[in-house]
């Protein structure tokens, strides 16, 4: 029996129940004793300089349960006017927060990791109503690592010179940061933001995304309550009219994106003829390869992890699977064995594996590429049985075979429960192959050979290298990418540099 | 009978060898004083930096799968033949800029002692940038930087060899293959350059030298798909927007420091690691940990 470290912590990303099973198991769902705990407000403002401020704008929008469709309550659209109050109070803030004492500094932030523990279990749940995710990873990975942004980050605050030996003795912060988050890790994407940029002594406004606002209006409570001082942190929800202002205010000094390699362009380009800086984490499409003489249970293991993980929103998703063909078979039937036992449904659910698409815009995006895949050639294997919930935007997790590298499946970033399974022969095939893409985030080997398995990470394009394992992440550990996939790092000793001047 | 100079007609350096530009276009070197023409340079063309683009692209992962310590001896290798060809670096620059003998020497010795400084970092800069992550779980973690790739160079004016030298070696250095656009007024030291990279065992295509019109080639360079990043120094702010503008297309790095002609004798700045990091990648590497 494996007892290894590794297959401990799949278990708690993937459940690993009815092993056993040959046909989908139709279990009743349990009732989800989360749900009813938790209150939300009919209508949410902006944090601006402290306060929950009406917007100027007047405008709200709905923002929805996608497991329901249900509206859960309305928030703010920042205008442009809105944006320049944020602004205006970062400006405002940040000499004095830069001037605070270091270790000051850092205790506000671990003031905030505490709170955001303390309160894990509500924001969890918000995490998962307003953006579909199951509760077992929003509980499980989002919340705690989120708290770990704080922490780890809190604790740079007064050792910034120990940072880049010989780059100058006194790193200064960049100023106010504009920071735009994607939907998919609503709490943890705000997180990776927010703390590296406080460390540093800079100010922030960020601007969630439409569809998952919630759980930072309820981090700017907690900001709130830990008494940061105000307009250290100012967060404005609204849609890409609310982002474009804030990108072009000629008083935010450094422009964080994470989001789709399209928009990160766009942005690039916005700020081409100004002295902003930008760092940018965008999309992927990575490559998880699997070699013969890998232990094949955990590398099967680490597919599902690596592509079903958050419905496949995940812009590391391991969405190519490249198998050695010795292997392909046994891969094949394990994959379509492990894929019938995944429980798609209520993400509130301790039990559910894969929870709902995160918007109806998105869901159609998929069948698209689904519909894609067919046209193309490409046999889908559709083999997850589960009833779907009537109401609710869902899409079972299923893969492709019979993929041609140049199908468009094999190309574009889908952002679903979708793989593409493909073959090789060679070492040096499968390194062709997976660097054939303009992106470069994220990769995994798999395999028992060490000599390998460095040759293989070395050389592939890809800032994220997981050896045998997959869609792994922690504070202290640098994330981001090489090519299109986006520059700069977020996490780690690396992540604190687009946030000095050094 | 006084005898007839011969003048020399300077050509590209691409892909290891001098060819004319396909163009068929030259441009006249200027003395700095007097009506004198000091040699005739190629006018590259925008197919002239295709070409050595590509050049550099096949030979990057080459460069970078050598050991740092061979990249390391042939950049030494580049600074003893900048050393013999000393004196001729020095008058060379002493007719273009005009500037006095003593201060070309001095230029020409910092340029020197630069490639002895980064064919030095060649075996050392990883361990200044990178590192080990202490993750909270069972797994080994750590963050290697990475050449970026293929990386143009835009030259400063001034100063025009020290300035094409401390642009090069930073990212030559960490296993970049590099494409320099020569100067446009002072294009002659960075043209003979040319001559001390191909006779120090620098492999083909690794360090390419194109001379002509910035203006006419800084677009295409923006734009160029192969290209993975861009360095450049003292740019105007058109300039600088036409690069980032066209960078974005397949978001290329791009790095564009300012710099007085003093501060490139500055060792602290110049000779830092941190001149390094704008041209590698951060890899981080998960593995996990038991037994």
């Amino acid at each position: 029996m494996d007892t290894s470290a590794e297959s401990r912590t799949q278990s708690t990303l993937i459940n690993g129940e009815a092993e056993s099973a040959s046909e989908p198991v139709q279990w009743e769902y349990s009732p989800a004793p989360e749900r009813a705990a938790v209150e939300i407000a009919d209508r949410y403002d902006l944090f601006i300089n402290g306060k929950f401020t009406a917007p100027k704008s007047r405008k709200h929008f709905a923002t929805i349960n996608p497991a329901t469709e249900q509206v859960i309550c309305e928030v703010a659209e920042a205008g442009k006017a809105d944006v320049t109050a944020a602004v205006a109070a970062a400006k405002a803030a940040q000499p004095k927060w830069a001037r605070l004492k270091p270790q000051e500094r850092a205790k506000y932030m671990y003031r905030i990791a505490r709170r955001i523990q303390e309160r894990a279990r509500e924001l969890a749940i918000i995490e998962s109503t307003d953006g579909g995710k199951p509760i077992r990873e929003s509980r499980d990975v989002d919340v705690p690592l989120a708290a770990q942004h704080f922490f780890y980050h809190a604790g740079w605050c007064d050792k910034l010179r120990y940072a880049f030996p010989g780059a100058g003795r006194d790193p200064k912060p960049v100023g106010v940061c504009g920071q735009i988050i994607p939907w998919n890790f609503p709490l943890l994407m705000a997180a990776w933001k927010i703390a590296p940029a406080l460390a540093c002594g800079n100010t922030c406004v960020l601007k969630p995304a439409e569809t998952t606002p919630l759980t930072a209006l309820r981090l700017a409570e907690i900001l709130e309550e830990v008494e940061l001082p105000a307009g250290v942190v100012n967060i404005i929800t609204g849609g890409p009219e609310s982002g474009r202002a804030l990108v072009e205010h000629n008083d935010v000094k450094k422009i964080a994106f994470t989001g789709s390699t399209e928009v990160g362009k766009l942005l690039a380009k916005m700020v081409a003829d100004t002295d902003k800086r930008i760092t940018l984490e965008l999309g992927g499409k990575s490559p998880n390869i699997i070699f013969a003489d890998a232990s094949i249970d955990q590398a099967v293991e680490g597919i599902i992890s690596g592509i079903y993980f958050n419905q496949g929103h995940v812009c590391c998703a391991g969405s190519r699977l490249l198998v050695e063909e010795g292997a392909v078979d046994i891969v094949v039937d394990k994959l379509t064995h492990r894929l019938q036992s995944l429980r798609v449904g209520d993400p509130l659910d301790k039990n559910t594996d894969i929870g709902a698409i995160n918007s109806k815009a998105q869901l159609s995006t998929i069948h698209k590429y689904l519909e894609a895949g067919r046209n193309e050639g490409a046999a889908l294997h559709e083999v997850n049985g589960q009833p779907l919930p009537r109401k609710g935007y869902w899409c079972r997790p299923c893969f492709f075979t019979g993929v041609q590298p140049s199908h468009v499946v094999a190309r574009e970033e889908i952002f679903g429960p979708v793989l593409a399974v493909m073959s090789f022969r060679t070492p040096e095939e499968a390194l062709e192959r997976a660097n054939n893409t303009p992106y470069g985030l994220a990769a995994g080997v798999w395999t028992d050979k060490g000599s390998k398995i460095f040759e293989i990470a070395r050389r592939l394009d890809a800032g994220v290298v997981w050896c045998n394992t997959y869609n792994k992440f922690d504070a202290a550990s640098p994330f981001g990418g090489f090519k299109e996939s986006g520059f700069g790092r977020e996490g780690g000793l690396q992540g604190l540099r687009a946030y000095l001047e050094l | 009978m006084t005898r007839l100079n011969v003048l020399k007609t300077y050509k590209l350096y691409i892909n290891g060898a001098f060819p004319r530009t396909e163009s068929g276009r030259s441009m006249k070197v200027p003395a700095a004083k007097g009506a004198e023409v000091l040699a005739h340079i190629c006018q590259g063309s925008r197919k002239d930096m295709r070409n050595a683009v590509e050049a550099a692209r096949a030979a990057q992962p080459k460069w970078a799968g050598r050991t740092a310590y061979n990249r390391a001896q042939i950049m030494y290798r580049m600074a003893e033949m900048l050393e013999g060809k000393r004196d001729e670096f020095a008058e060379a620059l002493k007719h273009s800029t005009g500037n006095t003998i003593a201060a070309t020497r001095k230029e020409v010795d910092a340029s020197i002692d630069r490639l002895v400084c980064f064919a030095g970092w060649a075996d050392k800069y990883a361990q200044m940038l990178g590192c080990n992550n202490a993750v909270a779980g069972p797994y080994y973690n750590f963050t290697v930087p990475e050449p970026t790739g293929v990386i143009v160079v835009v030259c400063p004016d001034e100063p025009a060899l020290l300035g094409l030298v401390s642009l090069l070696a930073p990212p030559m250095c960490a296993g970049n293959a590099v494409v320099v656009i020569a100067s446009e007024k002072y294009s002659l030291p960075a043209a003979v350059f040319g001559e001390v990279c191909a006779t120090s065992d620098v492999p083909a295509g690794v360090v390419n030298i194109i001379t002509g019109k910035r203006a006419e080639l800084l677009e295409h360079i923006a734009n160029h798909r192969n290209v993975h990043a861009i360095s450049a120094a003292n740019m105007n702010k058109r300039d600088r927007a036409t690069l980032r503008m066209g960078a974005a297309e397949n978001v290329k790095r791009v790095s564009v420091i300012k710099r007085s002609a003093d501060a490139w004798f500055d060792v602290d700045a110049c000779e830092s690691p941190w001149t390094i990091e704008p041209f590698v990648e951060m890899k981080t590497i998960w593995h996990p940990s038991a037994t």
